[in-house]
C-alpha cells in the first residue's frame, strides 16, 4: 500500500522498474562506506526528522526551512526514471517527487543567478563513511540554472510510493535522469543559487575524470572504461546493453547543449 | 616455528588443491543461492580477484617466511602459484563471459585503451608460462637455475595484479592500497637478494 498519494507522469519511462531490493541495497553513498551494500548497512542510525535545508545566495525569499514547509503544497508524482551509474551499471526506478523548478520558482531565483548548488548533510557520527576522507566533506554537486529549471529535473522524496530509504538520499534528494548518478546528490542539507559554477565533489576529486556536467554519453568515455555499455542491474546476471545518449532523454534535453562541445564539457 | 615446520611436513601439498577450491565452489553455490547482492555478477568477478591477489601474496612470502623467520612452507608453493593462476583465470573469464558477455569490439578495444584492464591482462600474460612450467618435468629440463630465473615473472605478475586493483577503483580506497603495499613490501624484502646477484 504505497503511503505517499502520486499522480502519473508523462515522463514516466514505460520500462520495468528494479525491485526495491536491488535500488535499495545497492547504492553508492560514501557518506555510509564505499561498499556497495554499505549504505544499506549503516545508513539506519541517520536521523531524517527533523530535517532542515538553508536556501541561500541570489534568491528572493533566504532561509532555513523545514522539509514539511518545502514540500507543502507540492505536488507528488511518480517518475519512473532510468539511471545511470558513471560506472556503466544502470537500473530503472520508480521515483516519488516533485520538479525542482517549483522550488525555485516558490523562493525566487534572482535574474543573475546562473547555478544552483548543493550540499548534502555533514554529521560524521551519524555518517560512519564521513569519518575517513574519501571525499572532502560535504558531499556538494550543481547545475546550470537552465538543468535545474528543466521539468526533468527532480526532487525525490520516495521511491515506490513510501518515503525514500535512507540509503537511497533520505529525506530529500536530486534527480536527474540524463546525467550520470554522482549528479543526483542525496540527503540534501542546503540549495544555493549563484552566478559561478559551483564547486561540484567528484570534478574536486579528479577533473580529469568527473566534468562539471557529467551528462550520459556513450560516445565520451571515462578515461578508464567505456561508456558504450552499461549493465542492467537484476536477476543472476545483468545483462548488458547499449547506453543510450543522454540516457535516453535526448529529445527532452539535447537543446540544452546545442553548439557546445560534449568531448570538451563531458 | 618448529611445530609449524613439523606440522607443515605432516601435511600433504596435495591437499592444498582441495583446500584451494573450497572458497570458488562457496562461491558458485552463493551464487545460485542469491545470497551474492544485488550484482552477483560483479560480486563473483571482484572476489575471485581478490583471492588471486591473496594467493599471490602468500606464493611470494613463502621465500621471506622462511629465511626471515625460519619457517618452511616451500613444498605448498606450487600449490599456491597454480591456485592463483586458476583463480585469475576463473576471474577473466568471468569478465569476459558473465560481464562483457563477450562483446568483443568493446573487449578489444578495452584492453588496449583502458589501463587497469592492459596492465591485468599482463599480469595474467606473466603467469601463463609460470602456470606451464609448475611440474617436475619441465624444472629438470629447463634446469634449476633458468627455472628460477623464469618464475621471477611471479614479481611482474602480482605487481600488475596489485596495480590493477589501485586503478580500477573510484577514488583512492584503502583496500586495494593495502594489497598493493603488501606486494611492494614483500617484492622490497627481496631487493638485497636481486642486488647480490647483480654483484655475482
Amino acid at each position: 500500500s504505497a503511503k505517499i498519494a502520486t499522480v502519473a507522469s508523462e515522463y514516466s519511462s514505460s520500462e520495468k522498474p528494479n525491485s526495491l531490493k536491488d535500488i535499495s541495497n545497492y547504492n553508492n553513498f560514501y557518506e555510509f562506506g564505499t561498499g556497495k551494500g554499505d549504505p544499506a548497512k549503516y545508513a539506519g542510525r541517520l536521523t531524517v526528522d527533523p530535517w532542515s535545508v538553508k536556501i541561500d545566495g541570489m534568491v528572493d525569499k533566504p532561509g532555513t526551512y523545514d522539509l514539511a514547509d518545502l514540500t507543502k503544497g507540492m505536488t507528488m508524482e511518480e517518475r519512473i526514471y532510468r539511471f545511470r551509474c558513471v560506472e556503466a551499471w544502470a537500473m530503472v526506478i520508480p521515483w516519488v517527487g516533485f520538479e525542482l523548478s517549483s522550488l525555485l520558482q516558490r523562493v525566487g531565483v534572482q535574474s543573475g543567478a546562473k547555478y544552483i548548488a548543493f550540499e548534502t548533510l555533514e554529521r560524521p557520527d551519524e555518517m560512519i563513511g564521513q569519518q575517513s576522507r574519501t571525499i572532502p566533506w560535504p558531499y556538494r554537486e550543481g547545475l546550470r540554472m537552465d538543468e535545474a529549471m528543466n521539468p526533468l529535473t527532480i526532487l525525490a522524496t520516495g521511491l515506490y510510493g513510501d518515503d525514500l530509504p535512507k540509503q537511497n538520499g533520505a529525506p530529500l534528494r536530486l534527480v536527474v535522469p540524463w546525467k550520470y548518478g554522482f549528479k543526483s546528490i542525496k540527503s540534501i542539507v542546503r540549495i544555493t543559487a549563484t552566478n559561478k559554477q559551483p564547486e561540484t565533489s567528484w570534478n574536486m576529486i579528479n577533473a580529469r575524470e568527473y566534468g562539471f556536467y557529467s551528462n550520459v554519453n556513450p560516445t565520451v568515455d571515462h578515461p578508464r572504461w567505456s561508456q558504450a555499455s552499461e549493465r542492467k542491474i537484476g536477476g543472476l546476471i545483468a545483462k548488458r546493453q547499449e547506453t543510450l545518449m543522454f540516457n535516453g532523454y535526448e529529445e527532452e534535453v539535447a537543446g540544452l547543449y546545442k553548439g557546445m562541445d560534449l568531448k570538451k564539457n563531458y | 616455528m618448529q611445530t609449524i615446520n613439523q606440522t607443515a611436513r605432516k601435511i600433504p601439498a596435495w591437499s592444498l588443491y582441495f583446500l584451494g577450491l573450497v572458497p570458488v565452489s562457496f562461491l558458485v553455490f552463493q551464487l545460485f543461492a542469491g545470497n551474492l547482492g544485488v550484482d552477483p555478477v560483479k560480486r563473483l568477478e571482484h572476489e575471485l580477484g581478490e583471492i588471486a591477489l591473496q594467493l599471490l601474496i602468500a606464493g611470494l612470502a613463502i621465500t621471506p617466511l622462511r629465511t626471515k623467520l625460519g619457517i618452511n612452507l616451500i613444498k605448498f608453493r606450487r600449490a599456491i602459484g597454480l591456485l592463483a593462476f586458476a583463480y585469475v583465470a576463473m576471474h577473466l573469464a568471468v569478465w569476459l563471459f558473465l560481464d562483457m558477455q563477450l562483446l568483443l569490439t568493446q573487449i578489444l578495444k578495452d584492453i588496449v585503451k583502458r589501463w587497469y584492464i592492459t596492465i591485468g591482462m599482463l599480469g595474467f600474460a606473466l603467469m601463463i608460462p609460470l602456470a606451464i612450467t609448475s611440474n617436475n618435468l619441465s624444472l629438470r629440463k629447463l634446469g634449476g637455475a633458468r627455472w628460477r630465473n623464469l618464475h621471477k615473472l611471479t614479481y611482474g605478475a602480482a605487481l600488475a595484479g596489485g596495480l590493477h586493483y589501485v586503478i580500477l577503483v573510484k577514488g583512492w580506497q584503502v583496500e586495494p592500497m593495502i594489497y598493493l603495499g603488501i606486494i611492494i613490501v614483500l617484492l622490497g624484502l627481496r631487493l638485497p637478494q636481486l642486488r647480490r646477484l647483480k654483484l655475482a
